[in-house]
C-alpha cells in the first residue's frame, strides 16, 4: 500500500499536511500520536472512506478491509446472523463456511446465536474485525482498536490482530498507546497536527527520542516520547 | 438488497415492542380517528327531560291542536338520553355522556298559549350545557340553535295547518267543535251557491242589486281565502334551500373516514420505519461500512423505501380488513387499494427517508417525524370554507409539498368509485417520491460524514 503528499482539510483546519506512507505485504504498521493528529483521516483515507484534496493512495488489488473504531455491526442482530448479512453482501459463493471460518478465527463459534449487544467490547471488536476480514483483505485498516477495552480483552484483542500478520494479512492500525505501538507494530508512524514526524521501527524511534530529547531519556519511553513531540514543536 | 431488507425485518422482529408500536399504535389511532370522524354529526348525545304535564296541548282560538310530538321530533334529530330530573341532566353533561341538556318546562304550552291572549309570556326551554372548550361551546350552541329552529318549524307548521283548517271551513263550510258541541258551518260556497238560487226568483230591483253586491263579495273572499291558504303555509317556512352541488361526486362519509384513517395509518409507518431504519444504520456505525462497495448509497435508499412500502401495505390492508365489519368496502375494487397504498407509501417513505438522512439520529428522527406528520395531516383535513382564504391558499400549498394530501385523495379515490380520479394524485405522489428522494440522496452526503 503507497500514499503520497496525502492533504485533506476540514475548513481553516488542516487535518494532514502531505503524509507519505509506504507499507509492504504482510508488514504490521502502528500510526500513533496525540488526539487530533490525524490519525482517524489518514486511515478513513487509506480505506477510500475520505477523499484526499491532495495526494494519491494505491492499494494492493483494491482490498482494503476496514475497522472502524466504533463496531460497525448490528447491535441487534447475532454473531452469527452478522458475519452472514456482511458474507452475503460481500458476495461470497459460500457466504455459510465464511461465516465458520470467522467464527472460528475469533474463536466465537459457542456464542454465535448471542445478540451482539450483550457481548463485551472486546467480543464486540473481535466480529468487527472479523467482518472486516469477510472481504478477505491484502491490508486491514483497523482504528484505535482497543480502545475502551479493559487489559485482558486487549491482550487477547492483540493476539488476534498478530495471528492476521502471521497469515499474511497486512496491518495498519492506529492508537494513542504508545507502548501498545511499539509492542504490536513492526513499524510506526508518528503524527501530530497532521504532520508525518516520524516512520521507522521502535528501536529506531527509541534512538530518535533519546538524541531530540536527551533530558527526557532517563524517564520511560512515554514521557520521553512526550518530550520528543515537544521538541518538533507539538 | 434482499439482503439488507431481510436484516432489518430481523432487526424489527427482534424489537418486538418496537414492533408492535410500529403495527398496533397507527392501526389503533387511526381506527378511533376513522371512527370519530364517521360518527353521524346529526346524532348527538342529549339528555331529554319534558315536564311539560302530559294531555297539554297549544290552543288555536278556542281550539286546541292535537299533539305535536315534540318529544318524538327531538329524539328523531338527536340521540335522547331520557333523565328523570334536573340532577340528573345536570350530572350527564358534567360527566361528559352527553353534550347538553334539553328541558321542557312544565308551563312552556301555558306560556306558548299566553301569546294569544293579552298577557304574553316568552316560551322558554332549558339548555344546560358544560362549555368545557371553545369548540364544544360553539358545537353546542349551533346543535341547540338548530334543534329549537326545528321545533319552531313544526310548531308553526302545525299552527298554519291548523289555521288553513278553520280557512277551509270558512270557504267549504263543515262542522267544528266548541266546548263538547258541534257547529255546523255553512261556509262561503255553499252560501253562494244558495243565494245564487234565490236570486233568479227576486224581481230587478235594490234588493237583487244588494244580493248581487253579496255574491260578488262571497266570490271575491272565496278566491282571496283560497289564495290565503298556501300563503299560510309558506309563512311557516318561508325560504327553502335549493342545495346544488358544483364539485366532483364525493366519497360517503364513512368511506372518507377510512380513508383518512388509513393515510395516517400509513403515513405514520412508513415515515417512521424508514425514518429509523435510515438513522439506525448510522448509529450502528453501519453506513461508512456498507457504503465502501457493498451497497451504492441509492441501493440502501431504495431499500428503506421498499421495507416502508412492505411493511406499510401490510398493515393498511390488515387495517382496511379489520374496518370491514364495520363499514362495507368495496373489495372488488383491491387491485386499485394496492396501487394507492403503494404509491403513497413509496413517496412517503422517501419522504421518511430524507428526514432519517436530515436528522441522522433515530431519537431525533422520531420526533421529527411526528413532528411533521401529524401536523401536516391535521392540516390537509381542513376544508375549504373553515378558514380564510388566503389562509386556506397556505395550508393548500403546504400540504401539497408533503404526500398525505395526495395520499388521502389517492386512497378515497380507490376505495370508492365517487373517490374522483386516481390519476391526479399518484401524478402527484409520483413528483413528489422523485423530489423527496433526491432529497435524501443529497442529505446522504453529510450524512456519511466521519
Amino acid at each position: 500500500m503507497r500514499a503520497r503528499g496525502l492533504v485533506k482539510r476540514y475548513g481553516e483546519r488542516e487535518a494532514l499536511r502531505g503524509i507519505d506512507l509506504s507499507v509492504e505485504a504482510g508488514e504490521r504498521v502502528a500510526i500513533i500520536g496525540p488526539n487530533g493528529a490525524g490519525k482517524t483521516t489518514l486511515l478513513s483515507i487509506l480505506a477510500g472512506i475520505v477523499r484526499p484534496d491532495r495526494g494519491e493512495v494505491r492499494s494492493p488489488n483494491g482490498r482494503v478491509g476496514w475497522v472502524p473504531q466504533q463496531a460497525a455491526l448490528y447491535r441487534r442482530l447475532t454473531v452469527e446472523e452478522n458475519l452472514l448479512l456482511f458474507a452475503r453482501l460481500e458476495g461470497h459463493d459460500d457466504p455459510r463456511a465464511s461465516v465458520e471460518e470467522m467464527l472460528e478465527l475469533t474463536g466465537l463459534a459457542e456464542r454465535r446465536s448471542e445478540i451482539v449487544a450483550r457481548l463485551s467490547g472486546g467480543n464486540q471488536q473481535r466480529i468487527n474485525i472479523a467482518i472486516g476480514l469477510l472481504s478477505r483483505p491484502a491490508a486491514l485498516l483497523l482504528d484505535e482498536p482497543s480502545v475502551g477495552l479493559d487489559p485482558r480483552q486487549r491482550a487477547r484483542l492483540w493476539g488476534f490482530v498478530s495471528s492476521l500478520g502471521e497469515r499474511g494479512t497486512t496491518v495498519i492500525f492506529s492508537t494513542h498507546d504508545i507502548q501498545e505501538a511499539e509492542r504490536y507494530g513492526q513499524r510506526l508512524l508518528v503524527l501530530a497536527d497532521g504532520d508525518g514526524l516520524f516512520d521507522g521501527t521502535a528501536e529506531e524511534l527509541r534512538a530518535a527520542v533519546h538524541s531530540e530529547a536527551p533530558e527526557a531519556a532517563s524517564s520511560d519511553f512515554e514521557t520521553a516520547f512526550v518530550a520528543f513531540l515537544q521538541h518538533r514543536g507539538h | 438488497m434482499r439482503w439488507l431488507l431481510l436484516k432489518d425485518l430481523q432487526i424489527l422482529r427482534r424489537s418486538p415492542l418496537q414492533a408492535l408500536l410500529l403495527v398496533l399504535y397507527p392501526i389503533l389511532i387511526a381506527l378511533l380517528v376513522g371512527f370519530a370522524i364517521s360518527r353521524d354529526p346529526d346524532k348527538p348525545r342529549v339528555a331529554f327531560l319534558n315536564e311539560v304535564p302530559e294531555g297539554s296541548r297549544i290552543a288555536v282560538g278556542d281550539g286546541r291542536l292535537p299533539a305535536i310530538g315534540v318529544e318524538d321530533r327531538i329524539c328523531a334529530a338527536v340521540e335522547c338520553s331520557h333523565v328523570a330530573d334536573r340532577e340528573e341532566a345536570i350530572d350527564e353533561v358534567r360527566s361528559g355522556d352527553v353534550l347538553a341538556a334539553l328541558i321542557l318546562p312544565a308551563d312552556l304550552v301555558d306560556r306558548l298559549n299566553s301569546l294569544a291572549s293579552l298577557n304574553p309570556r316568552t316560551p322558554e326551554v332549558d339548555v344546560i350545557v358544560n362549555e368545557e372548550d371553545p369548540v364544544k361551546a360553539r358545537l353546542v350552541d349551533d346543535r341547540i340553535d338548530a334543534l329549537l329552529a326545528q321545533a319552531n318549524l313544526v310548531a308553526a307548521r302545525r299552527i298554519a295547518a291548523e289555521g288553513g283548517r278553520y280557512l277551509g271551513l270558512l270557504i267549504d263550510g263543515g262542522s267544528f267543535e266548541v266546548l263538547g258541541q258541534s257547529i255546523e258551518i255553512l261556509g262561503l260556497r255553499r252560501t253562494a251557491s244558495i243565494l245564487e238560487s234565490v236570486r233568479p226568483v227576486l224581481p230587478p230591483g235594490p234588493l237583487r242589486d244588494a244580493l248581487d253586491e253579496v255574491l260578488r263579495f262571497a266570490g271575491l273572499a272565496r278566491g282571496n281565502l283560497d289564495v290565503a291558504e298556501p300563503l299560510l303555509d309558506r309563512v311557516a317556512q318561508p325560504i327553502v334551500v335549493d342545495k346544488q352541488v358544483i364539485s366532483e361526486p364525493v366519497p360517503p362519509l364513512q368511506v372518507f373516514a377510512i380513508a383518512v384513517a388509513a393515510t395516517l395509518t400509513l403515513a405514520f409507518v412508513t415515515v417512521l420505519l424508514v425514518a429509523g431504519s435510515l438513522a439506525l444504520e448510522r448509529e450502528e456505525n453501519a453506513f461508512p461500512r456498507l457504503t465502501r462497495g457493498l451497497v451504492s448509497p441509492t441501493a440502501l435508499l431504495v431499500e428503506k423505501v421498499l421495507l416502508g412500502v412492505a411493511i406499510g401495505l401490510v398493515v393498511t390492508l390488515l387495517m382496511l380488513a379489520g374496518v370491514q365489519p364495520f363499514v362495507s368496502l368495496e373489495w372488488s375494487r383491491f387491485g386499485l387499494w394496492v396501487v394507492a397504498v403503494v404509491a403513497t407509501g413509496a413517496a412517503l417513505g422517501a419522504a421518511g427517508a430524507a428526514l432519517g438522512a436530515a436528522a441522522r439520529e433515530v431519537r431525533a428522527v422520531s420526533l421529527l417525524a411526528f413532528m411533521v406528520t401529524l401536523p401536516i395531516a391535521l392540516l390537509s383535513l381542513v376544508p375549504s370554507g373553515a378558514v380564510g382564504g388566503g389562509v386556506y391558499d397556505l395550508i393548500r400549498a403546504l400540504t401539497a409539498l408533503f404526500p398525505f394530501r395526495p395520499g388521502l385523495d389517492a386512497i378515497g379515490a380507490a376505495l370508492d368509485p365517487a373517490g374522483g380520479s386516481l390519476g391526479e394524485p399518484l401524478a402527484h405522489l409520483a413528483i413528489l417520491l422523485v423530489a423527496y428522494a433526491a432529497l435524501a440522496r443529497l442529505a446522504l452526503r453529510r450524512f456519511a460524514a466521519v
